[in-house]
């Protein structure tokens, strides 16, 4: 079981956290929401919890609540470029269907 | 696949609902936008990684709007249809704009605002700059992968209301949701995370395209409040271009250019001032259409002398606003500047020499108004958790008050409140059955409402009929935080009410209002000389109206000696009143008020045996 990122994501991060100034990681998550019933959550860890998965990877701490382990094991965070916009991007195993925008996902 | 980006913990928002926000930096020369973008403020470049777009819109004879580096081409070539530093006539009128004559413009004088005729019709400053917010729009659209929730506009801190409003309506009418007008000073502190700095007094000073801002700031716990602003809103880095420009035409000994000659030779002239900040001496070579050949050098001393007093401008603001602030240069804990204009060597220099220490300049100049915009766009449109909310206080730059009998302003909000603000004061009415009042609307330092700039005026209707001074008119002064002023009156007893909300009439220049704050200095006691008047008139009208009514009534209570007195007092009140010896009119107040002590006796025991006549003692309720 684990979660990883790439290289090209690593870098993101870890230049958005020292810019940040704080915090130790990213969080990688899902809530059930959105228009294909699951949403994947990113967001900067400033405390892991005790339950949290933590994968170490190129460099970067990489925080699973163990909820939302099943919905993303496997899961690839990568950094991408489309035209102006720039962000990050799941790669999931796991998903069957998602929405025209990804934001949602059912597996 | 759409990409993500990384949220605060716990403030991921739903899928389809990111709240996406922008600060933009709407400027006379280049405009900005950024936004948050992973925790961290950052421009938004163009497809060509340009963060700049420049401030010009070009209208083409075919119906197309060039704007920005595009339309840069055409200010040589078209130069009528090439609308530069537009932010100068925002809110203006054609006899405030400067250089006009130097300006390739075919203006309109319409009302309110001065109007551009293109060759796709009139255009307004708004009108204008809603084509270069279009523009920004899309880029950051584009960027971020979704409608927009809002953005936050900066402003220089000295834009009067009428500017605001014209800045609020561009927005509008680029389809963009306001979030807020926030001061560019205050926005460039943001960004220089001063707010998480320690906490003391900075300065910001912002030398822009066209306009000048010096800002006083205070940082405590966290909070900002802006102690004291002051400035030139047509003072900037374009005067310099015009200097530069003035010396080439003085040393090249050319005839007058052509419109496209003036404004190909203004462009070499910014690209040489540029490249100053660099070298020590810089080439300027042009060609004119009559084939004339130009080719000079400019150094940078030569620079330096025929722009000293231009950065001697920015200083007398600078002093004034620190007295405003009743601080000392040296009581400054950092100094930060904004504005393509502060690159200059000389500029630096001298803003070191007069706070005693180095500026604030590892941000770049040009972007740091953007990117706090967007730190407080990010804020407003609730991205960050509200433990991490600030507030930002911003000062008014004027008093504002109301018109009071005899001409005399009343002031309501005095200048440097912070805002937002909402101040109530109560009035009454002069005369007896008075059922209406007129409010006048007045900003300014001044005592006579004549020194003063109008603002609007309304009217309340439906005051129950009383007797002078009985009725309790409320009225309350509200500035939002964008600056913007509503009035409202309230008569107590009926509750009618009446209210406006400051549209001002367009067209205070900067030259103005800093003239308008030095003469309220200068005329101190002048104005208090006439306010004295003022009033010792207002006083002279109310005695001879009630003397008048109470003649009308009870006359046969005085002797005929007596009435003959009472006349001549009341013409002397009458002649003294149309003239300006303050003295006379004073001891004539004093005089009649005596004289007339008697007649006032003598009425209240006829009064009192009226009420009494018919009534037993023992009824008598006390």
């Amino acid at each position: 079981m684990a979660v990883t990122i790439t290289e090209r994501a690593a870098k993101h991060v870890s230049n958005f956290l020292a810019k940040r100034g704080k915090g130790v990681g990213v969080r990688l998550g899902v809530r059930t929401s959105g228009c294909s019933g699951m949403a994947y959550k990113l967001e900067f860890v400033d405390a892991i919890d005790q339950d949290d998965l933590v994968f170490e990877c190129n460099g970067v701490k990489v925080v699973v609540d163990p909820k939302s382990l099943p919905y993303i094991d496997g899961t690839e965070l990568d950094f991408a470029r489309e035209g102006l916009n720039e962000g990050f991007k799941f790669n999931n195993p796991n998903v069957k269907n998602q929405c025209g925008c990804g934001e949602s996902f059912n597996v | 696949m759409a990409l993500l980006q990384i949220a605060e913990p716990g403030m991921s928002t739903e899928p389809h609902q990111h709240r996406l926000a922008v600060g933009i930096d709407l400027g006379t020369t280049n405009s900005l936008v950024a936004t948050v973008r992973n925790g961290i403020a950052v421009c938004i470049n163009d497809e060509q990684g340009r963060a700049l777009l420049p401030s010009i819109v070009h209208y083409k004879p075919e119906g197309a709007v060039d704007v920005g580096w595009q339309a840069q081409g055409a200010q040589a070539q078209d130069p009528r249809n090439a609308i530069v530093s537009v932010k100068r006539f925002m809110g203006r009128g054609l006899r405030d704009v400067a250089h006009v004559e130097s300006m390739p413009y075919d203006f309109v004088d319409a009302e309110g605002m001065v109007r551009l005729r293109t060759v796709q019709g009139i255009k307004s400053p708004v009108e204008i700059s809603a084509d270069i917010l279009k523009v920004l729009r899309t880029r950051a659209e584009a960027s971020l992968g979704g409608e927009l929730t809002g953005a936050v506009i900066t402003v220089p801190a000295y834009f009067d209301d009428a500017q605001r409003q014209a800045t609020k309506d561009a927005a509008r009418l680029a389809g963009l949701n306001v979030l807020r007008l926030l001061n560019e000073p205050t926005a460039a502190a943001i960004a220089y995370g001063l707010d998480n700095g320690a906490e003391g007094v900075y300065a910001v000073f912002d030398l822009g395209g066209g306009t000048f801002d010096i800002s006083i700031l205070r940082l405590s716990r966290g909070v900002f409040e802006v102690l004291a602003t002051n400035g030139n809103a047509a003072l900037g880095g374009d005067d310099f271009d015009h200097r530069l420009f003035c010396w080439v035409l003085d040393n090249a000994k050319i005839a007058p250019p052509s419109v496209e000659d003036a404004r190909m030779l203004l462009m070499k002239s910014r690209s040489a001032k540029e490249q100053l900040s660099a070298n020590t001496e810089v080439p300027i070579f042009a060609k004119l259409q009559s084939g004339e050949r130009i080719e000079l050098a400019i150094t940078r001393d030569a620079f330096v002398d025929i722009t000293q007093n231009l950065v001697g401008k920015t200083l007398a603001p600078t002093r004034k606003a620190l007295r405003d602030a009743g601080l000392e240069p040296k009581d400054v804990k950092g100094v930060v500047m904004v504005g393509g204009a502060t690159r200059m060597p000389h500029i630096q220099r001298a803003i070191g020499d007069f706070f005693g220490q180095e500026p604030l300049t590892n941000l770049d100049p040009d972007k740091v108004v953007a990117l706090g915009a967007a730190i407080q766009a990010n804020v407003l449109a609730g991205n960050r958790k509200a433990e991490d909310d600030w507030l930002l206080l911003d000062v008014i730059p004027l008093s504002l008050g109301l018109e009071t009998m005899g001409g005399l302003t009343e002031k309501v909000i005095t200048r440097n409140s912070t805002i937002p603000i909402a101040k109530a004061q109560e009035f009454t009415t002069y005369k007896d059955g008075q059922t209406a009042m007129a409010f006048h609307v007045v900003q300014g330092e001044r005592e006579l409402v004549s020194d003063c700039r109008s603002l609007a005026r309304f009217e309340l209707r439906g005051i129950p009929p009383m007797v002078a001074g009985a009725a309790r008119i409320r009225v309350t002064f509200q500035v939002d935080a964008d600056g913007l002023l509503s009035v409202a009156a309230r008569e107590m007893s009926s509750g009618v009410e009446a209210s406006v909300t400051v549209k001002p009439s367009y067209g205070l220049t900067d030259d103005e209002i800093a003239g308008m704050l030095r003469s309220g200095a200068d005329h101190a006691r002048e104005d208090m000389e006439a306010r004295k008047l003022r009033e010792y008139q207002v006083e002279a009208g109310r005695l001879i109206d009630a003397t008048e009514a109470a003649l009308a009534e009870d006359a046969r209570l005085l002797a005929a000696d007596e009435r003959t007195a009472i006349d001549r007092m009341l013409a002397r009140l009458r002649t003294l009143a149309a003239g300006s010896d303050a003295a006379a009119l004073s001891a004539a107040i004093a005089e009649a008020n005596h004289a007339t002590t008697d007649f006032a006796a003598r009425r209240m025991d006829q009064s009192v045996r009226r009420a009494l006549a018919g009534q037993k003692l023992d009824e008598l309720k006390v």
